[in-house]
């Protein structure tokens, strides 16, 4: 395991050395979730690195990173298990041919298909996975209750086969972009932590450290940039994320300068919307990478 | 409520080289700050200052900004209870001290009265309004024909006796807003898909033969509403008509926000979610600067695209503009912010009381501006036409169609008495 949980400090700089640079208050939630065995709540602007944290958190502890993306109208069939039927039916039908139908047959082990939820609480498993349960809020409020319950005790129970109970509890982090609220009560389970924008030093380590081949001035001219480009008054505000692109397509570009030029033709890398967009093609584009120089 | 005055010292604090020690002596300290949390409006669970007091315990030394952090991490729920938190933080543990350990007794933040209007003032109010009690309509003799008389009146000549019976005649209405079907499956005999789990289920219980095949159908939910209300000048009383309504119709449905502008926006859908629309509009009117300045409907749009658009107008939301349509503001930037409205929301409904007064005609700039991404041109003059409204509401069409009808400039279809 290569990560130290001594302290937020030794977290922070595990994380750091795989390319995760984070603040100190996100070494603590992290931190804290791992020792307190909490689930992590991270809420924050899309492209702020919520679920990148999950997957850095798996390999530094060389951990399975099990994912579940949630979106309208998720179920339990497709959270946690769900009968192959195709097989069942199979089954029945044999049992028919021979006579003898034995509901035990129907509901064996290995007709269970095993959803991302209820893989994550196998008593098979010798290590606790990281389970990453992404965009909650896409998720329906019923799937919330589901959750909560889940999150309690760590167990699933399955009418026809008893209550599953995970030897090692997974380390779970939760991620919600908030386009609507989700419960309170599921939230107070968790640790909480607001994933904001970073600073500028910040976005610079996590540019430098994802993209090496970008030059260190250029780097930085990029990301002044970009943080500017977030005080404007835009409908969709680049992410870190969004910057890294930008930042890895100006490297594969190879120029050495960051001009109006070269920052137009490539400004689909940071806004995603065309207003947004028309709104930076003109004078106010050369202004603010002036500024950003 | 009597409460001591103040809160008791904090127990004397070992050595930093002790964290054990640290942490338990600063249970009761944890505590007493829990409670100052709470005092400032802040639900703080025991289960979480439980989960603060392991978090400290968890930590190998613990700084003052160290214990901030974990109290971030465990005592909040969402991003607005941050800068709450940060603040009574800082007035419990003092700017600048390394441990909790010594300082003066501060003031509990209930007990300083500058920090209870400002930040306390909206929650106390929601307390206040909560209690006021309803009054029961029928108990008032001559309703019929009141009603038959205010259905046709225009609310801004109402007298207050009459706004008063319309307000309890309003929260008497019940709509059922117009459902949508979501992509969660649910056991329905009339439903087109098989539901396999059901039928497997079944047929073990019947030797392998299934007597009849149970079906799956998507459910049903209610769409959110979303309603963004002017109140500069003559609207706030049709607003607050309008409101009342909603309110009354909506009680039992979480899914409706409701903002406020004249000059800014403002959610006030927490203070509506309580009984009192006056007080709720109360409360929003104090946010409000200058408040007859006129409406710059535009910017206010604007900055409900930019702020809360994203997260209220998901899952087929209904919008419902109030105003007159009298912009201050340039047309253009009104219409681009409506552009941006109709094409976020399922529909999009414009009220104007001013539609079906005698010779009205929406030419004022800001109303014409508008109108070609309006879906549905309503009055909200009178009762009628709020009734016409409630008929509206619950027979949304399912499908939004790739393009929107041409919208109505006309008062609409109005039952004849």
């Amino acid at each position: 395991m290569t990560l130290e949980l001594t302290s937020p400090a030794t977290v922070a700089r595990d994380l750091g050395a795989r390319g995760y640079i984070v603040d100190d208050a996100l070494a603590m939630s992290t931190f804290l979730a791992l020792r307190m065995q909490r689930p992590l709540f991270l809420e924050g602007a899309p492209g702020v690195g919520k679920t990148l944290l999950a997957q850095v958190l798996a390999e530094a502890l060389a951990a399975p990173l099990i994912r579940l993306q949630c979106h309208e109208g998720l179920d339990l069939a497709q959270a946690a298990y769900e009968w192959n039927y195709p097989r069942q039916l199979l089954e029945l039908q044999a049992g028919r041919d021979r006579g003898d139908v034995a509901v035990a047959d129907l509901y064996r082990d290995d007709l269970l298909l095993k959803r991302p939820l209820l893989q994550a609480i196998d008593p098979a498993r010798d290590r606790a996975p990281v389970l990453l349960i992404d965009e909650l809020d896409r998720a329906d409020e019923e799937f919330e209750s589901f959750l909560l319950e889940l999150l309690a005790e760590f167990q699933i129970t399955i009418p026809e086969l008893g209550t599953i109970r995970a030897r090692h509890r997974p380390i779970v982090v939760l991620t919600s972009n908030r386009t609507r609220d989700v419960h309170d009560a599921l939230k107070r389970r968790c640790l909480y932590h607001w994933i904001d924008y970073p600073s500028f030093a910040t976005e610079l380590a996590i540019v430098r450290a994802r993209v090496p081949a970008l030059a260190e001035r250029l780097a930085a001219h990029a990301v002044g940039f970009a943080q500017r480009l977030r005080r404007e008054d835009l409908s969709k505000l680049p992410g870190v994320a969004e910057t890294v692109d930008w930042g890895a397509a100006l490297a594969e570009l190879g120029v050495d300068e960051l001009d109006p030029a070269t920052t137009r033709a490539t400004l689909g890398l940071l806004l995603k919307y065309h207003d947004d967009l028309e709104q930076l093609r003109g004078p106010r584009l050369d202004q603010l990478l002036a500024e950003a120089r | 409520m009597t409460t001591p005055p103040r809160i008791a010292p904090p127990p004397p604090v070992a050595s930093p080289l002790a964290p054990q020690a640290i942490a338990l002596g600063a249970t009761a300290e944890l505590v007493g700050f829990g409670r100052a949390l709470r005092a400032a409006g802040l639900r703080v669970g025991a289960d979480q200052l439980e989960a603060l007091a392991r978090a400290v315990a968890c930590l190998p030394a613990l700084g003052r900004r160290d214990l901030h952090l974990a109290a971030r991490a465990t005592l909040v729920t969402r991003r607005e209870e941050l800068a709450l938190l940060d603040d009574v933080f800082a007035r419990w543990f003092g700017a600048g001290a390394t441990t909790p350990a010594p300082r003066k007794m501060p003031h509990a933040p209930r007990h300083d009265l500058g920090y209870v209007r400002t930040v306390l003032g909206s929650y106390m109010a929601q307390r206040a309004a909560a209690a006021d009690r309803e009054v029961d309509v029928a108990s008032e003799p001559r309703v019929a024909s009141a009603l038959e008389r205010l259905q046709r009146k225009d609310f801004a000549v109402c007298t207050a006796a009459e706004r008063d019976a319309l307000a309890r005649l309003l929260r008497t209405m019940r709509l059922e807003l117009t459902l949508r079907r979501s992509l969660r499956r649910v056991r329905s005999r009339r439903g087109r898909q098989l539901d396999l789990a059901a039928s497997l289920r079944l047929a073990a219980r019947h030797g392998g033969a299934l007597p009849a095949l149970p079906r799956r159908t998507r459910k049903r939910k209610r769409r959110p509403l979303v309603v963004l209300a002017d109140i500069s000048g003559s609207m706030e009383l049709y607003v607050r008509i309008v409101l009342q309504f909603l309110h009354a119709v909506t009680r039992h449905q979480r899914a409706t926000e409701v903002f406020v502008f004249g000059t800014r926006l403002t959610r006030i859908t927490a203070q509506l979610q309580l009984r009192d629309v006056d007080a709720a509009l109360e409360r929003a009117g104090h946010q409000i600067i200058d408040y007859a300045g006129g409406t710059r409907i535009g910017d206010c749009l604007h900055a409900f695209d930019r702020q809360h658009a994203r997260r209220v107008l998901g899952r087929g939301a209904v919008v419902l503009v109030i105003s007159d349509g009298l912009d201050t503001g340039p047309p253009a930037v009104l219409a681009d912010a409506v552009r941006r409205l109709a094409g976020r929301s399922h529909r999009l409904i414009w009220l104007n009381p001013l539609l079906g007064a005698p010779g009205y005609q929406p030419l004022a700039d800001g109303m014409a501006a508008a109108l070609p991404f309006v879906d549905d041109f309503l009055s909200a003059r009178d009762l009628g036409s709020l009734e016409a409204l409630a008929r509206h509401l619950a027979a949304i069409p399912r499908h939004r169609g790739a393009a929107r009808p041409a919208p109505r400039t006309a008062p609409p279809d109005r039952q004849p008495a």
